[in-house]
């Protein structure tokens, strides 16, 4: 199969080895990989800030870069529901029939929906031989729902020690712009989830939102915790020394 | 005639929320309380939902219900005052709290009386009626045990079903025993204790005041009945023991018939305490010689209320039961209790009815929809499916537009519009990618980037950002596979 992938503008930058690691996985499991060069930013950002004009400009340059017809696959939990959930929205709120049916034509997945319910596959061959815990991201669980899906691509991976996150559910306290205007309810959310990933005993904590990882690890990184951040992608393109 | 300007009192500027939320941040006894009260709260009733075989049809017959009352407002309206006319009582419109204050304080001062008891609600707080009422000299004797608290505290309530939700049992123990010496209570604090002492002292209050204030749950608009659920029985003291009743509710209350009870009835309990019936149901329908009040007015109160009914987006915020479910599942909420929320409106759901209500032009209220980080737990529990986080969404573009009309743009929005133009085009992104990835590298030392300057220095007040590495996925991409 061929997919487009769109990478979040947060990842290209700071987090490219999430994009680098997708590509790997889906070429190892057999499929064309392509990355669309007209693409920025799905618009999150400016729609959740509130600048839903400026969210309505980026919608449309996303929707045009993806118009190809390939399915597109977001190995972010949070753009693949801006762009399934939000860009019909955004189209609502700017008036624009025509960003709603371009919304409507494109077919997005999360990277783990797109796993498990198009390939079809839970073992990808990875082998990861840590101790990791899975931090269910808020976008992920509620506005996608992609349930136990990333669960269950980690139980199947082999070496690994996966061992269950207490509050898992409870928002990290990114946010995004909140992380900012509300700094300190900001940390005091981060510094439970961390407390909750420092009782797991883990070495790496990995989710499928590069901004909650940014959020969580760079709490970790401030206190010198020792744990890892990782993108789940990052494990699946894991492959043993066979 | 004295007395003072039922104008009332102007209530004292609000900080942002992210100022007010600091004390509460830093309180460590606040914070145990919250914490404890609301994971008890979630605990309860999660399991209440999870017996109900039939939950979500329920919530789906709530929202559906809710949603029919607020299109048909004005007929459901004008069948509630007929109703309630016919039952032998008086409908007061009130289109604005100051408007709502003069009539409850012209009531009050008709019938002589110089005490009132008062059972709680929160539409009583929107309008300031306490200190209205004081204003006047009339003393208000609040008869729901946490009100009281608040009242012997002089505090501000804090959460929408106990608004002592922010003081441990050993606080409120005290604060009884401080102000009612005759009937104090143990000093640890044993709920059953401080109920009993409260009661002894509530009695001979009720049988000698006058007149009784309450709020309303539900109106029905078929039979002109108030219907207020309860866990202490104060309320249907008040409803049925003084001679004058009135009763002050917002038009968002109206549900079109009795029949919409039996789904309200079932949601309401459930999602507040976790009960599947809350102790007190009471519904009062005008007035029956021989029972209870003889006079019986029921004052309805838009103050805002209309003008959030024609914003399709937000008029979801007055389905509203007023459960507090959101607010016990809110991390928010969790960690800074309902004062930052301000007066009247606390949790997920004050941040999307106060600016609704009081418009955004104040920067406090247009901080109210960003105190969240839209992570959903509110609507995945609301009762009546308010997609809280669409919302608050749909907010923040109201507060960005209002902003937009200012002569001089905010720094946050030159940064946002300047980001827009430039991701808005891939040659211009890519530019300003490379670019950054350059600046940000110079500011870190070992891969991290510790401090930060202009809006996101507040990102490493406590938090590190990695720094990006030198080749973006792009260039790799580029490099790599064209
Ligand atoms: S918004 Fe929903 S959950 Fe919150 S208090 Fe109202 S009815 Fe309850």
């Amino acid at each position: 199969m061929r997919v487009a992938l769109s990478v979040a503008c947060f990842d290209d930058a700071l987090f490219p080895g999430t994009g680098r690691a997708v590509t790997a996985l889906l070429e190892r499991l057999g499929h064309e990989v392509t990355f669309p060069p007209g693409q920025t930013c799905c618009g999150q950002i400016h729609w959740t800030s509130g600048y839903h004009r400026e969210a309505a400009d980026l919608a449309r340059a996303y929707t045009a870069a993806f118009a190809g017809g390939d399915v597109v696959v977001a190995p972010s939990a949070s753009c693949a529901a801006a762009v399934r959930d939000a860009h019909p929205k955004i189209a609502r709120a700017a008036r624009d029939p025509g960003l709603a049916r371009a919304a409507e034509g494109l077919a997005v997945y999360e990277l783990t929906e797109f796993l498990v319910d198009v390939l079809g596959v839970v073992d990808v061959g990875a082998y990861f031989p840590h101790r990791v815990t899975y931090h269910p991201s808020c976008q992920s669980l509620r506005t996608l729902g992609i349930g136990d899906r990333p669960l269950r691509l980690l139980r199947a991976v082999k070496g690994i020690d996966l061992v269950e996150l207490p509050a898992a559910q409870e928002c990290c306290g990114f946010g995004g712009a909140f992380a900012m205007k509300n700094a300190d309810v900001s940390v005091a959310m981060v510094a439970d989830k961390i407390r909750h990933v420092r009782e797991t005993g883990a070495d790496v904590v990995c989710a499928v939102d590069g901004s909650c990882l940014a959020h969580i690890g760079g709490a970790l990184s401030r206190l010198r915790s020792g744990v890892r951040t990782m993108h789940l992608a990052e494990i699946l393109a894991e492959t043993g020394p066979s | 005639m004295t007395g003072p300007a039922p104008g009332g009192p102007v209530p004292p500027p609000m900080p942002k929320f992210a100022a007010a939320a600091r004390p509460a941040l830093a309180d460590t006894g606040l914070r145990r309380t919250l914490r404890g009260a609301t994971a008890t709260l979630r605990e309860r009733t999660a399991a209440a939902a999870a017996e109900t075989a039939d939950w979500e049809d329920l919530r789906e017959a709530g929202r559906a219900v809710g949603e029919g009352a607020l299109l048909g407002l004005d007929t459901h309206l004008e069948e509630l005052e007929r109703a309630v006319t016919e039952a032998g009582g008086t409908v007061h419109w009130a289109v604005d709290a100051a408007d709502a204050r003069r009539v409850v304080t012209g009531l009050v001062r008709e019938t002589g009386a110089t005490e009132v008891v008062k059972s709680a609600s929160l539409a009583t707080r929107e309008i300031g009626l306490n200190d209205a009422l004081a204003g006047m000299g009339v003393t208000v004797r609040d008869t729901a045990l946490a009100d009281m608290a608040v009242q012997f505290a002089g505090d501000e309530p804090s959460h929408l079903l106990s608004a002592a939700a922010h003081r441990d049992r050993a606080q409120i123990g005290e604060l009884f025993r401080r102000e009612m010496p005759a009937a104090g209570p143990d000093p640890a604090g044993d709920p059953e204790d401080l109920a009993a002492a409260a009661r002894a002292h509530l009695r001979e209050r009720f049988l000698r005041a006058q007149v009784a204030i309450t709020g309303a749950n539900f109106l029905v608009a078929e039979t002109g009945t108030v219907v207020v659920v309860e866990s202490e029985g104060n309320a249907r003291m008040c409803l049925t023991l003084p001679e004058t009743l009135i009763c002050v509710a917002g038009i968002d209350k109206v549900v079109p018939a009795w029949d919409d009870m039996e789904v309200f009835l079932q949601l309401l309990p459930r999602s507040s305490t976790g009960d599947r019936m809350t102790p007190y149901v009471s519904s009062w329908t005008g007035v029956t010689p021989g029972d209870g009040p003889r006079a019986f007015h029921l004052v309805l109160l838009d103050n805002g209320r209309t003008r959030a009914l024609a914003d399709e987006i937000g008029r979801a915020a007055l389905r509203c039961i007023g459960c507090s479910a959101c607010l016990n599942v809110c991390p928010v909420y969790e960690r800074t209790g309902g004062q930052p929320y301000g007066p009247v409106h606390p949790g997920p759901i004050g941040a999307i009815l106060t600016p609704q209500l009081r418009g955004v032009e104040s920067a406090a209220v247009a901080s109210l929809p960003y105190a969240s980080t839209l992570c959903g737990a509110c609507a995945d529990v609301c009762p009546v499916k308010i997609d809280i986080p669409d919302v608050l969404v749909h907010l923040r573009g109201a507060v960005v537009e209002s902003r937009r009309r200012r002569p001089v743009p905010t720094p946050e929005m030159a940064l946002m519009r300047g980001l827009a133009w430039t991701m808005a085009d891939p040659r211009r992104h890519e530019t300003a990618l490379r670019r950054g990835v350059r600046w940000a590298r110079l500011l870190s030392r070992g891969g991290r980037i510790r401090r930060l300057p202009g809006l996101l220095g507040m990102w490493t007040e406590a938090r590190d950002l990695p720094a990006p590495p030198a080749e973006s996925f792009r260039a790799w991409w580029n490099r790599t596979r064209r």
